[in-house]
């Protein structure tokens, strides 16, 4: 039996979803850097997103399993933090899962503003794409989201914070 | 081109004692900060504390991390086996969490040099460390941007949230100033660019946060120099200490929490 090609694994790490958000996979959110096959296994280079997320440890587990499903013998997982995970590596096809969701994809990171910018980016309401919309809370039900209204459809829901 | 950088005992001794200091500040800020879970004026803003009170631990998991791969020890052990004496937070991080206004303003204050010191660290030639400070800066900001909301909001209240706000802000500034204190074997370490320069550190953290406490109409107290230190602690650290270690005291031999 012939060992299965990078290509086999990165399929399986498709099938990890986030478990916050299982609309979307690790690797469409940008958290997968790289998959190494070595004489001791596979390794899998992983950034994470939130360093207090808790859904870090799940999405581990999730990895190991999913590769182990495709034919690995051994799985370690890395953490690598350079450079650090930001939301311009989601891809495009998971901004537009993220908005079918519900959940606001984030607004483009602007590295010059990394602290003191008061101003929230404007964001669209992803039930009916007006831009009038407002932040009714900072902090969401996870980490990585914030709560907002749309003004226009006055429907409620929640944004990808832009880091 | 700068000369490589040998890591020599004493300076991996001086980050070693930073990481830690760091990590200390985060595990007691936060416990504190959670204590408001379920219990703060607003569900927005338990949501918001509960948040917060994650990011903080998940930094102080970061800079735990980076004690660990230098010296070898366990963050657990760490975290949930030392006494009030071995801990390195500053006096600040362990003072019960007092009012609405109090908790605004020790994590404003609070907020502002964690900024300012991750923003710094970013350019450090331990690369693990400036890593590890790119990705907390992220976090961090949307903590400063909440609390300096807090601060003005309150500050420009009522009556008795002014008055709130000036106590809480006399009470808490010779503790904020004293998160600058360097550490004993630091110099080395931050003249060869290792770490960042704390008393520089003091003087952008003062320019930003008086432009904001004195635009608000609070007044910057005069401070005498605290009885306590990173070294000796304030009795209200052991209680914090209990409450947070018990359930890992009870079970010492337990894996998966």
């Amino acid at each position: 039996m012939t060992a299965p090609s990078a290509q086999t694994y990165w399929d399986a790490l498709r099938g990890v979803a986030d478990p916050e958000i299982p609309v979307v996979n690790i690797v469409e959110m940008g958290m997968v850097r790289g998959v190494d096959i070595g004489e001791h296994g596979v390794q899998v280079r992983f950034t994470p997103t939130f360093s207090g997320c808790p859904a870090l440890h799940v999405i581990r587990q999730g990895i190991t399993t999913a590769l182990t499903a495709a034919g690995a013998d051994a799985v370690t997982v890395e953490n690598v933090f350079s450079p650090p995970w930001t939301t311009d590596d989601i891809t495009p096809e998971a901004r537009a899962k993220l908005e079918t969701y519900g959940i606001a994809p984030p607004a483009p990171n602007d590295e010059s503003s990394l602290f003191m910018t008061l101003e929230p980016d404007a964001v669209r309401c992803p039930r009916c794409g007006s831009f009038d919309t407002r932040i009714t809370a900072s902090f969401g039900s996870a980490l990585c989201k914030r709560m907002y209204v749309c003004q226009a459809c006055k429907e409620p829901f929640e944004g990808m914070k832009s880091v | 081109m700068t000369k490589p950088l040998i890591l020599t005992e004493a300076l991996k001794t001086a980050l070693i004692a930073r990481f830690t200091a760091l990590a200390d500040d985060e595990i007691t800020l936060s416990h504190r900060v959670a204590e408001w879970t379920g219990h703060a004026p607003l569900l927005e803003e338990d949501i918001a504390l509960a948040n917060i009170a994650q990011d903080e631990l998940g930094h102080g998991t970061l800079w735990m991390g980076l004690r660990t791969a230098l010296d070898g020890s366990n963050a657990d052990a760490l975290a949930y086996h030392r006494d009030a004496a071995e801990y390195r937070n500053a006096p600040l991080t362990e003072l019960p969490k007092g009012d609405w206004a109090f908790t605004m303003v020790r994590q404003y204050l609070f907020d502002a040099w964690e900024v300012l010191w991750l923003d710094t660290a970013r350019q450090s030639r331990y690369t693990p460390l400036a890593d590890a400070a790119g990705q907390a800066l992220r976090e961090e900001k949307f903590h400063l941007q909440h609390t300096a909301l807090w601060v003005e909001r309150l500050a420009l209240g009522t009556p008795e949230s002014t008055r709130r706000m000036q106590a809480a802000l006399n009470q808490l500034w010779a503790y904020a100033l004293a998160l600058f204190d360097p550490l004993p074997a630091e110099a080395d370490a931050v003249a060869v660019g290792l770490l960042p320069d704390v008393a520089a550190l003091q003087t952008r953290w003062l320019e930003l946060v008086r432009g904001h406490l004195e635009g608000v109409g609070l007044n910057i107290p005069s401070a005498s120099p605290l009885p306590y230190s990173r070294h000796h602690h304030t009795e209200h650290l052991p209680p914090l200490l209990a409450d947070f270690q018990r359930v890992a005291r009870a079970f010492p031999d337990s894996q998966v929490w």
